[in-house]
């Protein structure tokens, strides 16, 4: 098996400070900066952690590599696991420092993670909020064999498809890196098109809609016929609503494609290409039939990539999909085989 | 793209209009006929504004519409008013054309989206009174909605008071990009004007809350604007369930107008869920999301979903599991029109056939 959202989460800010040249240790001893002002899984909250996964040593679930081994790389049997490290540098607005936390991410992440595992591969973190900054960081890793992806928040400041973008992607396929998109962010803007939201439940249910405009974005911004190389994966966004998205972004093509002449296929065609999705949270309809309906209306046995979403709580058991009376063709593909195309495993 | 061959007839012809179901258009747009049509209907204070400041809303959320008025071509009268503006032509045109019933009138004029509050409300009050004299009046067929600016409780609940008692308005609209959720407390009141007059809220496609039109910032294209406003209808059903509006109003109903209905089966099962692991946050959600959903929400058809195969629209509509819950509309004038007998791609049994596209509007609107 191959588990595609793993998270390891930096223990506090003082781990990374270890990592930081003298400037910055100096900037955040006397600015009492407490790390970055985003609020994605509040400590508390029952889908941060499973309650088994809190190190007995402190620290936060998802902190601890030995707790990981069992809990899910022995466990489950995973033969490679690929960590989205969730640190939200791209909520720093200061833009030198958010690139200095990047860097000592992903130096801890090799030091802690990759070495001490060979099981594992890890996501670049970025500092995004300037592409510039991203693709030095993006230059810095993408030799390292570790690495296989770039991650980016799903909340971002500007779509995705936004030529904005393109340095981080022109830098992604130049070392065959995929772009996996990830839960959360904090650009500072409200996360629905109407406003904030009271409550973290509305906030979480409804980051999906949010990965919605991002594949909306980046298929009639014109990003894959930029970058026909580019494979992004959607993480932890939920996969149930692809079907509706997929029918009435065609029908939206149909009536609108003169006006970005440049999309020359159904935008459905392009996510069956491009974009794949990982399997958590399930979100998972009432009845195995509506849920094998679902992957079939996909018309692709390819887009769905199984992730644990560790150390994460949702309503469904991670491998549920797995034992959900699918095809047993497809619920191959989903567990192993898709990851292992996409990522180059 | 494979297109959906299964139930496609041929354009009704007058004769057999007899044997087809009766049709309720729940979506239709009527505009005034010129910049002054409404000023008559504004007191002084406010026809001064008007004519000098005018219109000012969350400027820079314009997104250019791919045709004038996003009208279609053949909409625009002959005579040279805009289109939706000439009542003897939406006479001709569509409700004669295709022997509507009973047309809900829901006009996009912006009085709610206005920054200047009182001044939305005054444009509201025009808007309302330009309707009841120059389309409910002389048009027995026609049913309007109430225009509020909702984004004030107080001014919008005045003005659903003002109007409620006139038989000729069935709902309260809104638009669906707002400035806050609309679970949210600041629209309470008029939600608790509508629920006493037994008044759905009817929300509808458009808008410009002020903050970006996608949760993660501005997008560059109409496409993107037109194609995205199912996330922002998203946003709004979470809203409402989460914040429990409809323990609060618990004969509130909800019309969902312009916003497709595929993405609704998903977006129960995903509140329903993550409200089983998270719903400790807001103990005043006592049942499963889609159980709400399925009792308060009501949901137009236009634009019609067209998966690629007719057996994945059979299957959405089993999903969604709400038969009682679709209402048939047209759009009309917008290019995105969808015609009374050709809108649903796949053939439906006859007694589900005359539900979507009069039945269920006739019993939410009391027709």
């Amino acid at each position: 098996m191959i588990d595609c959202d793993i998270h390891n989460e930096v223990p506090s800010l003082q781990t990374l400070v270890a990592y930081l040249p003298d400037f910055w240790q100096d900037y955040i001893a006397e600015s009492a900066f407490v790390g970055p002002d985003a609020n994605d899984y509040p400590a508390g909250a029952a889908i941060t952690a499973r309650p088994d996964a809190k190190p007995a040593t402190g620290g936060p679930a998802g902190a601890d590599i030995g707790l990981l081994r069992q809990q899910l790389l022995d466990a489950l049997d995973i033969e490679v696991g690929i960590l989205n490290c969730a640190y939200r540098v791209s909520s720093v607005h200061h833009p030198d420092l958010a690139a200095a936390l990047a860097t000592a991410v992903n130096q801890w992440q090799v030091e802690q993670w990759l070495d001490a595992e060979p099981r594992l591969r890890a996501s670049i973190v970025v500092a995004s909020q300037l592409p510039d900054i991203a693709v030095a960081e993006i230059e810095r890793w993408g030799g390292h064999p570790g690495f296989v992806q770039v991650i980016l928040p799903v909340r971002s400041h500007t779509p995705y498809g936004s030529r904005l973008w393109d340095p981080i992607y022109a830098a992604a396929t130049k070392h065959d890196l995929a772009v996996g998109i990830h839960y959360g962010g904090a650009p500072g803007h409200p996360s629905t098109p109407s406003g904030w939201p009271s409550t973290y439940i509305e906030e979480y249910a409804g980051m999906a809609q949010v990965f919605q405009s991002q594949v909306i974005s980046l298929i009639t911004e014109g990003a894959f016929d930029r970058f026909p190389t580019l494979r992004v994966a959607l993480i932890e966004g939920g996969f149930t609503w692809m079907p509706s998205l997929m029918w009435r972004i065609d029908k939206e093509w149909k009536g609108l494609r003169h006006n970005i002449p440049w999309v020359r296929r159904p935008p459905s065609d392009y996510m069956r290409e491009h974009i794949r999705l990982t399997t958590a949270p399930l979100d998972a309809p009432p009845t195995q039939d509506e849920l094998a309906q679902i992957i079939e209306q996909m018309d692709s046995d390819e887009m769905l990539m199984f992730g644990s979403d560790y150390p994460h709580w949702h309503a469904d058991e991670p491998t549920a999909i797995l034992h959900s009376g699918l095809d047993a063709n497809i619920v191959r593909k989903i567990g192993t085989e898709n990851a292992r195309e996409f990522y180059r495993l | 793209m494979a297109a959906i061959l299964e139930a496609q007839p041929a354009p009704t012809t007058l004769k057999e209009k007899k044997d087809k179901p009766a049709v309720i258009d729940t979506d239709i747009h009527n505009a005034p006929q010129s910049k002054t049509t409404l000023l008559k209907y504004l007191p002084a204070r406010w026809r001064r504004h008007h004519e000098t400041v005018g219109m000012r809303g969350h400027v820079g959320s314009a997104y250019p519409r791919a045709v004038p008025n996003a009208a279609r071509h053949d909409s625009w009268p002959p005579n040279g008013l805009p289109a939706g503006s000439d009542l003897d032509f939406m006479r001709e045109q569509l409700l004669d054309a295709w022997d509507i019933e009973y047309g809900i009138l829901n006009p996009l004029l912006g009085a709610g989206n206005q920054l200047n509050l009182e001044y939305g409300a005054a444009l509201a009050s025009a808007i309302n009174d330009w309707q009841i004299a120059e389309w409910l009046e002389p048009e027995p067929r026609l049913r309007a909605s109430i225009v509020v600016a909702n984004e004030d409780g107080d001014l919008a609940a005045a003005e659903i008071e003002r109007m409620a008692q006139h038989p000729g308005f069935v709902q309260v609209l809104f638009v669906v990009r707002t400035q806050e959720p609309m679970g949210r407390r600041k629209y309470y009141k008029i939600y608790e004007a509508a629920e006493r007059h037994n008044l759905p809220i009817g929300i509808h496609f458009g808008g410009a809350g002020g903050g970006p039109i996608t949760g993660a910032g501005w997008p560059s294209h109409y496409i993107e604007d037109h194609g995205g406003m199912p996330q922002a209808f998203q946003a709004q059903v979470a809203s409402f369930v989460y914040e429990g509006v409809f323990e609060r109003f618990p004969k509130l109903k909800v019309v969902l107008i312009e916003g497709g209905f595929a993405w609704m089966a998903p977006l129960m099962w995903r509140l329903d869920r993550t409200w089983e692991r998270m719903g400790n946050e807001v103990p005043e959600v006592k049942r499963p999301p889609s159980s709400y959903i399925r009792e308060h929400m009501w949901i137009s058809t236009q634009p019609m979903e067209e998966p690629p195969q007719g057996k994945y629209f059979r299957q959405l509509l089993t999903q969604l599991d709400m038969d009682d819950r679709l209402v048939f509309a047209t759009d009309y004038p917008h290019w995105d029109f969808d015609a009374p007998d050709r809108a649903i791609p796949v053939k439906l049994a006859q007694a589900l056939e005359e539900k979507i596209m009069a039945g269920n509007a006739r019993k939410l609107y009391g027709l």
